[in-house]
C-alpha cells in the first residue's frame, strides 16, 4: 500500500502484516502473553521497542513473589493476598490480588520447565527470600539478577517455540515473530474494535502496519517523565497513551512509587537506588550546611520512638534496647518529605539532593564488609568511593501503580474499546496505591499469561475481522512524519527536560494543591510546544525523532497523573499530599478514572468493587478498622455476627 | 567543575562514514554514555546509539571506545587523560546501520539455531529438584547480558565475514555449556553439537572474550575449555583416552567412541565427517595456534582415529594378541602417508596454488 505525503508527493512505503494477536512490549508481561497466544495456536507478533531481551524487566533485582511455601510451609495464597492488600493500602483490585496470589506459584514453576535456574533450598526446591511487606520468605530469586533470568528464560522459550514451528512449517517465524526495535505509534480502530497497530522500525524509519483484531499492551511504565528515575528511555508511557487514544481508561494514575534515596549525582549513577540499609548501618542525612536535619522532621506520632539528640541516636546502633532510633530510620515517606523540604528550602546539593554520609561515621573496612554490593556498584559505575565521600541522594521515580483499567480475569481494557488487553506495569489496579517488592515479576507472569490467552480467544470468537481504514493509516503517517517536516520548533530534548522538571518539581513524591495546579498550567503550555516539536535529521535510526514522537505520550500521561493527584485529597501509598497528610477511609472506596475526551484528559470517580466475605474474613477487625469506613465496618460486624449465630 | 574534552565519533551509515570531531563539556563522574547523551541534546540531535538501563545490566550500549569493545555506560570519563581524545566507533564485527548502531541480527540467528532447553518428560512443574552447587555452574553463564562484546572481539569473525556462517561465537558456546551443565536438561549431545554445528573447533582459546566480558564470566576457562576438553577427551585424543582407560580416571560418560570393542564403531565415527582443523592432532597448544595460521578453515580433513581395542577395552600391545606384527599407527589405520598437501596442518609451499 502506498500513500502520498505532504507537498513532496513522495510515496511512503508501508510494510503490511497480518496477525491474530499483536503484543506491544517485549518485557516479562509481553513475552508471557505472546507465549500464551502462540500456545493457543494464534499467529502472534511481538513488538519490542529495543532489541529482543533488553526490556526493563532485567533491572528487577529482588525476586518474584509466589507463595510456594518452600522455606516456610505456613505460607499460602491467603497470606500473600493479605500482604498484597496491606501493601496497596486496600485500594487494590481485590480480584486481581486474589488471582495473583493464587496463580503465581504455578507461573514460577512453569519457568523451570522453560529452563530457568533459580537459587535452591537445601532440599533442592526453589529458594525464597524475605522482603519488606511479605510475612514469610516468598521471593524466588537468582542472586540479584532475577529479572534478567526471567527475561532470558521467556526469550529462550520463544526461541524454542520458533524451533518447533520451523520443524513443522519450515520457518522460525511461521507463528511467532519478534519485531525488534519497532515502536507502535497508533492503534487503528474499526468502530470500537481494534483493527491493527501502526508504527515504525527504528533502524530504517520505515513504517509498518499490523492488521490484527487483538492487541495486548505490555509497554511498562512512565518513569522517563521524571528528572530522577531508575527507568530506561523506553518508559515513556506509550501503552498508557495508546490505550487512552483508543478509548480505554486509566486508573490510579496518581500512585507512583518513589524511593527516598536514589543517587542524584554523579550523572553516571543518577537514579540508581541506595538501599535503606545504608541508613540502618549508620548512614546519616545532611543538608548543604552540614546539618543532620532529620531531627527537625520527626512527626508527633513518632516522637516517643525516635531519638532527640545526636548522641542518643548514635548510641542506638550499638545499644538499641536503651536508646531510641535515629530519625534517619523514619518511614520512607517521612524521609522523602524531609529531603524534599530541605531541597525546596534551598539547603540541597547543587544536583538537587541531600548528602547521605556513611564515610565519616564508619571505618572503610566496616563499610566494605557491611555494604559490599553498594560499595562495588558505585566504585565501578561512578568511581565514587562511599568509604571516603558522602553520597548525594534524593527521591527517585521507580514504578507506576496506575495504568490501564482492565477486567481482572481477562486483562481486557475497560472503556469504549474491544480487542485491547493490558498486562504488567501498564495495567492498573493490581497493586492498589503501593506495590510490594517482588510482586511485579509475579504480576507480569500471571497477568501476561491471562491477557495473552484471552486475546487469543477474543480473536477466535470474532465472526469477521475488523477492517483497517486507509484514512486512519494516512493520519498516522502524517502524525509520525510531522516532527521531521517542521523547520521551526523546539528540540525534543529541551521539551523533555522541561517536562521532567515540571513533573519532578511539582508532581513528585510530595504534592501540594498549589503546586499541582501550577503543574497543570505548565503542562498545558508544554502541550502547545510539543505540538510543534521539530526533529533534525532523517528517518534512519534518529533518536531525536523517536523522542519527539514519544513526547506526546509522556505529556498526556503526565496530565493524568497531575489531575488525579490534585483530585485525591488524602495521602495513601504512593501518593502523598502535604496538605492532606492522612489516609481517609472514604477515599479508599474511590478509584480515579482518566479518559481522553478529544484532546483533553477527563477525570471521573468510580467506586471500588467490594471484597467477597471469604476474602475480607482473612483480616482482623482491628486491621480493617484502619482502612474501612464506619459504614463498611458495621456491615462487616453484622456479617460476622450472622456467621457466629 | 566541567571541562571541554575532545571526542571523535564515527558518523555514517552502511554506505560509508567518517570520524567527526566534537568538543563537548564533560563533568566529573560521567561515563561515555552521558557524554553521548549530552551531544544528542546539543550538537548532534540525531546521533544514533543504543542504550537502556544505564547501569550495566542490559548490554545495549556496546561500542568500541578507543578501539576496545566496551559498554559505554560502564566506561568512566575519569579513566581517560584530560587531554586525551576519546574515539568512539561502532562494533566492528557487525554491519553498521547508522552511527554507533550496528546490525546485531547475526547473534539472534545463532541464538535461534541453538537447540533449546529440553525439559525432562516425567517431571511435573513444581517437582524440579536441583542442588545449589549444580545450578551454580550454569548460573554463571546465565549472568550473560547479551552485550555481544565477546562476539565482536572474537578474531574468528572479527575480520572474517566468511566464518560467520559456521561459527556461533563465545556467547553461544556458553549457552551450549550452560545447557550441558543444566542438571535437568535431557539432551546429551550439547558438546558434540557445539563442535559439529557451532564451530567450537574454530576457537583457539585466545581468551579475548573473557577479557571483555562486563559480567566477568569466565567464558573460556569455565565454558569453552571444559567443552573442548571433554569433546576431545572422548573423540579425538587417543592418549587421553588411553590414559583414562589405564588409570580409570573419573567416570567419563560413555559415548560411541569409548565403546571401542565394537570394532567398526571407531571407523564409522571417523567417517562421520564434520570440520576439524588440525588433522595431525598436535597436543601442544602453541604449536596448534601456529599451525592454524594460514589454514583454510573450511577444508574438510579426516579426523584422527584411534586404533581398535580388544574385548577388555585395551590396546593390543603385543604382537601375540594383535593382528599385525607392530604397534598400531598413532595416526589411525585410515591415514596413509604421505598426506595430500591440502591435509597438512602447516602451510605447504604449494598450498596457495591449490586454494
Amino acid at each position: 500500500m502506498t500513500t502520498t505525503r505532504g507537498s513532496e508527493e513522495a510515496t511512503t512505503r508501508i510494510e503490511r502484516h497480518h496477525y491474530d494477536v499483536v503484543v506491544v512490549g517485549a518485557g516479562g508481561a509481553g513475552l508471557r502473553a505472546a507465549i500464551e497466544a502462540r500456545l493457543a495456536g494464534k499467529k502472534t507478533a511481538i513488538i519490542s521497542k529495543s532489541l529482543f531481551g533488553k526490556a526493563h524487566t532485567v533491572m528487577a533485582e529482588g525476586g518474584a513473589a509466589a507463595a510456594m511455601g518452600n522455606v516456610n510451609s505456613r505460607d499460602s495464597w491467603q497470606v500473600h493476598f493479605r500482604d498484597t492488600m496491606r501493601g496497596g493500602k486496600f485500594l487494590n483490585n481485590v480480584r486481581m490480588a486474589e488471582l495473583h496470589a493464587k496463580e503465581s506459584p504455578q507461573r514460577i514453576w512453569e519457568l523451570e520447565t522453560y529452563g530457568a535456574l533459580f537459587d535452591r533450598t537445601k532440599d533442592g526446591k526453589i529458594s525464597q527470600r524475605n522482603f519488606g511487606g511479605h510475612e514469610y520468605p516468598r521471593l524466588a530469586h537468582v542472586g540479584d539478577r532475577t529479572g534478567l533470568e526471567l527475561i532470558r528464560t521467556l526469550q529462550q522459550k520463544i526461541v524454542s517455540l520458533q524451533q518447533e514451528d520451523r520443524r513443522q512449517f519450515g520457518s522460525y517465524d511461521a507463528r511467532i515473530k519478534v519485531f525488534a526495535e519497532t515502536t507502535i505509534t497508533e492503534l487503528i480502530l474499526d468502530g470500537d474494535r481494534i483493527a491493527g497497530a501502526f508504527g515504525y522500525y527504528r533502524e530504517s524509519g520505515e513504517f509498518i502496519l499490523f492488521e490484527a483484531p487483538a492487541v495486548v499492551l505490555a509497554t511498562g511504565g512512565v518513569g522517563r517523565s521524571y528528572k530522577v528515575t531508575s527507568n530506561s528511555w523506553e518508559y515513556t508511557g506509550d501503552g498508557h497513551a495508546l490505550a487512552l487514544r483508543a478509548g480505554a481508561t486509566l486508573i490510579n494514575m496518581e500512585f507512583l512509587q518513589f524511593h527516598p534515596t536514589g543517587m542524584v549525582w554523579p550523572p553516571s549513577v543518577k537514579g540508581i537506588l541506595v538501599t535503606e540499609s545504608v541508613r540502618g548501618d549508620g548512614g546519616v542525612l545532611k543538608n548543604s550546611e552540614g546539618r543532620r536535619f532529620m531531627f527537625d522532621y520527626v512527626p508527633d506520632v513518632f516522637r516517643k520512638q525516635y531519638a532527640e539528640t545526636e548522641a542518643e541516636a548514635d548510641r542506638w546502633y550499638t545499644d538499641p534496647d536503651n536508646n531510641r532510633r535515629p530519625p534517619e530510620l523514619l518511614p520512607r515517606d517521612e524521609v522523602a518529605r524531609a529531603i524534599n523540604s530541605e531541597v525546596k528550602a534551598g539547603r540541597g546539593t547543587p544536583a538537587g539532593g541531600v548528602f547521605l554520609d556513611i564515610a565519616s561515621r564508619r571505618s572503610a573496612e566496616e563499610i566494605r564488609r557491611r555494604l559490599p554490593s553498594m560499595y562495588h556498584q558505585f566504585k565501578e559505575l561512578a568511581d565514587v568511593d562511599i568509604t571516603k565521600e558522602p553520597m548525594e541522594v534524593g527521591p527517585t521515580c521507580h514504578y507506576v501503580m496506575g495504568g490501564v483499567e482492565v477486567d481482572p480475569d481477562s486483562g481486557a481494557a475497560q472503556g469504549h474499546v474491544r480487542g485491547l488487553f493490558a498486562a504488567g506495569e501498564v495495567s492498573g489496579g493490581m497493586h492498589g496505591s503501593n506495590r510490594l517488592g517482588g510482586n511485579s515479576l509475579s504480576d507480569l507472569l500471571v497477568f501476561g499469561k491471562r491477557a495473552g490467552g484471552h486475546a487469543a480467544s477474543y480473536a477466535d470468537g470474532l465472526a469477521a475481522r475488523p477492517k483497517v481504514a486507509v484514512a486512519a493509516v494516512e493520519a498516522a503517517v502524517e502524525t509520525a512524519l510531522a516532527p521531521l517536516q517542521r523547520e521551526t520548533g523546539e528540540s525534543p530534548y529541551t521539551l523533555q527536560q522541561d517536562l521532567q522538571a515540571v513533573m519532578g518539581d511539582l508532581v513528585g513524591i510530595i504534592r501540594r494543591q498549589d503546586e499541582l495546579e501550577d503543574a497543570l498550567r505548565r503542562l498545558a503550555e508544554l502541550r502547545a510546544r510539543v505540538a510543534t516539536v521539530s526533529a533534525a535529521g532523517g528517518r534512519r535510526y534518529n533518536p531525536g525523532w523517536h523522542l519527539a514522537l514519544d513526547l506526546r505520550n509522556m505529556l498526556v500521561v503526565s496530565e493524568c497523573t497531575a489531575l488525579a493527584a490534585l483530585e485525591r485529597r488524602e495521602s495513601r501509598g504512593g501518593h502523598t499530599r502535604e496538605d492532606f497528610p492522612t489516609m481517609d477511609p472514604g477515599w479508599r472506596r474511590v478509584n480515579l478514572v482518566c479518559a481522553l475526551d478529544g484532546e483533553t484528559v477527563s477525570l471521573a470517580r468510580k467506586p471500588l468493587p467490594t471484597m467477597r466475605p471469604e476474602l475480607i474474613g482473612l483480616f482482623d477487625r482491628a486491621e480493617l478498622a484502619k482502612y474501612l469506613t464506619d459504614e463498611e465496618l458495621a456491615e462487616f460486624d453484622a456479617r460476622t455476627e450472622e456467621a457466629g449465630s | 567543575m566541567g571541562s571541554r574534552r575532545q571526542f571523535r565519533i564515527w558518523r555514517g551509515d552502511a554506505s560509508g562514514g567518517d570520524l567527526t570531531d566534537y568538543q563537548v563539556e564533560v563533568n566529573e563522574g560521567e561515563v561515555v554514555l552521558d557524554v553521548l547523551h549530552r551531544l544528542q541534546a546539543t550538537d548532534a540531535p540525531d546521533l544514533a546509539c543504543r542504550w537502556n538501563c544505564k547501569a550495566g545490566k542490559c548490554g545495549s550500549c556496546s561500542m568500541e571506545i578507543n578501539g576496545r569493545p566496551r559498554l559505554s555506560c560502564m566506561t568512566r570519563m575519569s579513566t581517560f587523560e584530560e587531554t586525551e581524545t576519546v574515539t568512539v566507533t561502532p562494533l566492528r564485527t557487525f554491519p553498521v546501520i547508522r552511527d554507533l548502531v550496528t546490525d546485531v541480527s547475526y547473534n539472534y540467528e545463532k541464538a535461534r539455531e541453538t537447540p533449546a532447553f529440553a525439559p525432562p518428560a516425567d517431571v511435573a512443574p513444581g517437582d524440579y529438584r536441583m542442588r545449589q552447587v549444580d545450578v551454580e555452574r550454569s548460573q554463571e553463564f546465565r549472568k550473560c547480558i547479551e552485550c555481544f562484546l565477546c562476539q565482536t572481539v572474537c578474531h574468528v569473525v572479527r575480520d572474517h565475514e566468511e566464518n560467520k556462517h559456521a561459527f556461533a561465537g563465545p556467547r553461544y558456546f556458553i549457552r551450549a555449556a550452560e545447557l550441558d551443565m543444566h542438571p535437568l536438561d535431557t539432551r546429551t549431545d550439547r558438546k558434540e553439537y557445539a563442535q559439529a554445528e557451532q564451530g567450537l573447533g574454530f576457537c583457539n582459546i585466545t581468551k579475548c572474550c573473557t577479557e571483555v566480558c562486563p559480567e566477568h564470566i569466565k567464558i573460556t576457562d569455565n565454558g569453552i575449555i571444559p567443552m573442548k576438553e571433554r569433546v576431545v577427551d572422548r573423540r579425538y585424543d587417543p592418549l587421553v583416552w588411553l590414559g583414562n582407560k589405564i588409570f580409570r580416571r573419573g567416570q567419563v560418560p560413555q559415548t560411541s567412541v569409548s565403546s571401542g570393542q565394537h570394532e567398526d564403531a571407531v571407523h564409522s565415527h571417523a567417517a562421520s565427517g564434520g570440520v576439524h582443523s588440525h588433522a595431525g592432532g598436535s597436543h601442544d597448544a602453541s604449536a596448534e595456534v601456529q599451525a592454524q595460521q594460514g589454514l583454510n578453515w573450511h577444508r574438510e580433513v579426516p579426523k584422527p582415529t584411534m586404533p581398535p581395542v580388544d574385548d577388555n577395552g585395551k590396546l593390543p600391545l603385543t604382537e601375540l594378541t594383535f593382528d599385525r606384527p607392530a604397534a598400531p599407527s598413532p595416526f589411525g589405520d585410515d591415514v596413509t602417508f604421505p598426506l595430500p598437501p591440502e591435509h597438512l596442518n602447516f602451510v605447504h609451499p604449494n598450498q596457495d596454488e591449490q586454494y
